[in-house]
């Protein structure tokens, strides 16, 4: 097959070359519709491109770190980020380049394009990958456009698309991508036709914005909307909203605009031209064989399809998660909106939420009262909990936006340099952490402070130091992780701090050395018109960053305030044989108090099943996980299975963690590694371990129970994999750490 | 929870599909490697290789009878990154004789059929591998051991 074929060429026999997308585009032009001037770039030329490359190899090492069933989309997302990253960064090799730039001529000389994923498997019902990969519009010149090209081959990896194939169970090592590049339309209105409605089979619906459709599609700018008979094409319903923006052409690529103050009072389409996209939306149904989502632009008066792809069956898309997928990529706007929400309503009210129930007495209450206020709270912190998923979860997409802009924009080596200039961005765990350090510091230099804090006599010691200690507790004393408070025993923060006063006083996390240099890097690469939205970007993704380790800490404190109620409804019950249980759950724990309980039996505690086999004992040597925090760290294994643990740890130890939760980072200036069976880049342990430089690996499976506190564990945060040594041998030689984090154990 | 069962059972399907092994001796202190065909003991914990007496690797066994033996089941395509494994297995190795070789030699040629002549030769030695540990790698990177307890 050639690499490049122009619409008219396309038949039959190139369906599964050219993608969904172009074979509708060469069947709609061949049937004599309006459609931009196109050629596809065919999914041999994506073959030969990653052959050549080695790209294809590098793509399976990527996929190869665990069981692809196993990772979680934040793991699925850096795994496709680094994927990106190959394909920006290798250009298309000479011998195929050629053919492409030769078959571009015809549509690419002078005028602008759009380069558009035409994923093949699209043209049937079943599935539909609407929005799973990439597309670029007003691009200029040969470069640009193969570098798009590019970045849209580089989209079939994805992370929304490669959740998508693991879902539909796709072979992903057979898939490949083609490409439309199409003429520029540049439309004063634009919209989708979707010529059967989703929930509603006697309708079509049509939906309209001013500018280019790249602002509805993308969810920027929302749309005017119709209802209409599918039958008749007759108008039922016209759903009008607050237009203010359009998307335009910028010298390159789009920008949002206002639009004038005649146009807001204004539908974008009249009855007439809804009339002909309807009829359009008819003849593309008669064509394919089935109502289609057609997408299309009017431009000064001309109505043209930009494209067409049947509409997945209500059936299928039932338990379709790719809206969700969708969700986990927010668009600029989005992010604008959520953040101020968090930041003006939601953080102060969690703060307040707290606080007024912080100021309820507790012990005073009857039992049955207690049992109303065990309620309460559980209702509070679902109900946070609720809002926490709707907004902050999502939010955290600001980094990932503003790391792709980032890469885009300054064309990095380290695909996660972008993290660089978002660290040290004040967050509440390390403003905890900077008190801890403070306490530990007096205690450093106070021999007699030292001695008496040894002998647990905190109420002996300098007034001073109580006074800061227990604003300490007053402060962060009710956040939570899990079941355990922070301040639940005094004495255990006691040991924390002495422990870390037994070591060298550590500095503060000053964030990227280089960040100053970095963010001039970022800015430059933006002109003076776009500053604005440079300066915007990385604003969000600092507070999304930020965010992601402080909206927990709220929610903890939320949390708090319930295991408060439920410590005082358990101290009451205790002793009550029949209901004494630790672990009882809150409507069992209400019940109880209300004396309307049945008889509950104490759990026996569930006892880990243990490789065991008598003639053969199995240890992990190696593991693999993603590469979370660089630099090589070598220290003795505490692996935090309960509170307990979390305040055994010892300086220079390697904390090894099912997953830590911010509350639970105050550890975190002891340790000189950190591992975590959870995965990704923007968990908040990755996130706090670069904060202070400690080497991180992520993602490891079965962490906790492969290994053992004490061993001696090779934190490997370049390559993200950890080495474990039983019998106290050194892993790996100290050569080889040379310019990492030295280390003791 | 990762079952030292299941580690089991991917040793036995390599040792049954795979006909050859990598034996690592040494003479003198260099190190020194060759293709054997090998067949797994049922409970894993001995494997058997044939050799004639007059061979460089019985030289060096005679001297030292620590030997490690890489199995491994790769296709040499990159996909062996994500799919293939390597065992390397260590211990120590003795000739057997007497019932005990015939008893061998028949699973050996139930697996290598074609060898009954070099087999039953009288200059061929059947070796038993006492195996001490097992390393697994799979993924390219993840490396299990399973000790045999002796």
């Amino acid at each position: 097959m050639n690499l490049v074929i122009s619409l008219e060429r396309i038949h039959e026999a190139h369906r599964a070359g050219v993608g969904g997308k172009g074979y509708a585009l060469a069947m709609m032009a061949q049937e004599g519709l309006v459609v931009p001037k196109a050629v596809c770039i065919t999914t041999e030329a994506y073959n030969e491109y990653v052959d050549l490359t080695g790209i294809r190899g590098q793509i399976l090492l990527e996929l190869q770190r665990k069981s692809f069933d196993d990772m979680r989309w934040e793991e699925v997302w850096d795994v496709s980020l680094r994927i990106r990253h190959l394909f920006m960064n290798t250009d298309i090799p000479n011998t195929i380049k050629g053919e492409l730039e030769d078959g571009l001529e015809a549509i690419a000389s002078t005028s602008p394009v759009s380069v558009r994923s035409s994923a093949p498997g699209e043209d049937s019902v079943k599935t539909s990958f609407a929005g799973l990969h990439e597309s670029y519009v007003n691009l200029k010149g040969r470069d640009r456009i193969l570098e798009h090209i590019r970045l849209v081959w580089a989209s079939l990896w994805s992370d929304r698309a490669l959740l998508y194939r693991r879902e539909l169970g796709l072979d992903l090592d057979r898939s490949a991508m083609a490409v439309v590049v199409q003429e520029m339309v540049f439309g004063d209105r634009s919209g989708i036709v979707f010529g059967k409605s989703p929930v509603d089979d006697s309708q079509a619906v049509i939906e309209s914005v001013y500018g280019l459709n790249q602002g509805l599609v993308d969810g920027t700018i929302e749309p005017d909307r119709w209802e209409l008979d599918r039958s008749t094409g007759e108008i039922i319903s016209h759903l009008p909203v607050v237009r203010e923006r359009s998307l335009e052409p910028a010298p390159e690529g789009t920008r949002v605009r206002e639009i004038s103050s005649a146009l807001r009072s204004k539908a974008p389409l009249g009855r007439k031209e809804i009339r002909e996209i309807f009829e359009i939306s008819q003849t593309m149904e008669r064509l394919f064989g089935a109502p289609q989502d057609v997408e299309w632009t009017f431009r000064k008066g001309a109505l043209y399809a930009l494209q067409s792809r049947p509409i997945t069956s209500p059936s299928v898309s039932e338990d379709d998660q790719r809206p969700w997928y969708l969700s986990l990529q927010q668009s600029f706007q989005n992010l604008k909106s959520l953040k101020k929400k968090i930041e003006s309503e939601l953080i102060p009210a969690m703060e307040a939420e707290a606080k007024n129930l912080a100021q309820r007495e507790l012990k005073g209450l009857s039992d049955h009262q207690l049992a109303d206020e065990v309620n309460h709270r559980v209702k509070v912190h679902e109900r946070w909990l609720e809002d926490y998923r709707r907004y902050c979860i999502p939010f955290a997409h600001g980094m990932r936006l503003f790391g792709q802009i980032y890469t885009d924009r300054v064309r990095p080596k380290d695909p996660f340099e972008f993290m660089n200039l978002l660290v040290g961005t004040a967050m509440v765990s390390t403003l905890r952490n900077q008190v801890l350090e403070d306490l530990a510091a007096r205690i450093r230099q106070d021999q007699a402070l030292f001695r008496s804090l040894k002998e647990h006599k905190l109420e002996a010691c300098d007034p001073e130091f109580k006074e800061a200690f227990d604003r300490l507790i007053i402060q962060y004393g009710d956040t939570t992780w899990g079941a355990e408070r922070f301040a639940q025993s005094a004495e255990r923060i006691l040991k924390l701090l002495l422990e870390m006063a037994s070591r060298p006083p550590k500095d503060p996390p000053t964030g990227f050395k280089g960040k100053k240099r970095l963010e001039e890097r970022f800015f430059s690469a933006f002109t003076d018109d776009e500053m604005e939205y440079a300066e915007e970007i990385l604003d969000i993704a600092r507070a999304s960053y930020r965010l992601r380790d402080d909206d927990n800490t709220y929610l903890g404190k939320i949390e708090g305030q319930l295991q408060n109620a439920l410590s005082e409804a358990k101290n009451r019950l205790k002793g009550r044989s029949d209901v004494d249980n630790p672990s009882m759950p809150p409507e069992e724990v209400v019940k109880a108090l209300k004396g309307r309980h049945g008889i509950l039996k104490k759990e026996a505690p569930v006892k880990e099943i243990v490789a065991t086999n008598t003639d053969f004992r199995m240890q992990a040597r190696q593991l693999i996980g993603q590469p979370a925090g660089p630099g090589v760290a070598v220290g003795k294994a505490r692996i935090i299975l309960n509170a307990s643990d979390l305040f055994s740890v010892k300086s220079g130890e390697i904390l090894v963690c099912d997953a830590i939760d911010p509350n639970m980072t105050f550890v975190v200036p002891l340790v000189s590694g950190i591992v975590e069976r959870r995965g990704g880049m923007l968990i908040h342990g990755a996130i706090i371990a670069r904060e202070y430089g400690i080497p991180c690996v992520t993602g490891v499976a079965d962490v906790t129970s492969l290994v053992e506190t004490g061993d001696l564990v090779t934190v490997d945060g370049h390559l993200g994999i950890i080495i474990i040594a039983k019998d106290g041998r050194q892993s790996i030689p100290s050569k080889s750490r040379d310019g990492d984090k030295e280390t003791g154990h | 929870l990762e079952r030292i069962e299941e580690y089991k059972n991917d040793l036995e399907g390599l040792f049954e599909t795979q006909p050859l092994a990598v034996l690592a001796t040494h003479g003198a202190g260099q190190p020194y490697t060759n293709l054997v065909a090998f067949v797994a003991g049922k409970d894993l914990k001995v494997l058997y290789f044939a050799t004639s007496r007059g061979t460089r690797k019985f030289a060096n066994l005679s001297a030292d009878s620590r030997v490690s033996m890489l199995m491994d089941n790769r296709s040499n395509r990159v996909s062996d990154f994500r799919e293939a494994m390597a065992v390397t297995a260590t211990g120590r190795a003795i000739e057997i004789e007497g019932e005990e070789r015939e008893e061998v030699k028949k699973a050996y040629l139930v697996k290598h059929p074609h060898l009954a002549d070099f087999i039953s030769s009288p200059s061929c030695a059947l070796i038993k591998i006492q195996v001490e540990s097992y390393y697994m790698v799979t993924r390219f990177q993840k490396v299990i051991e399973i000790h045999v307890r002796l």
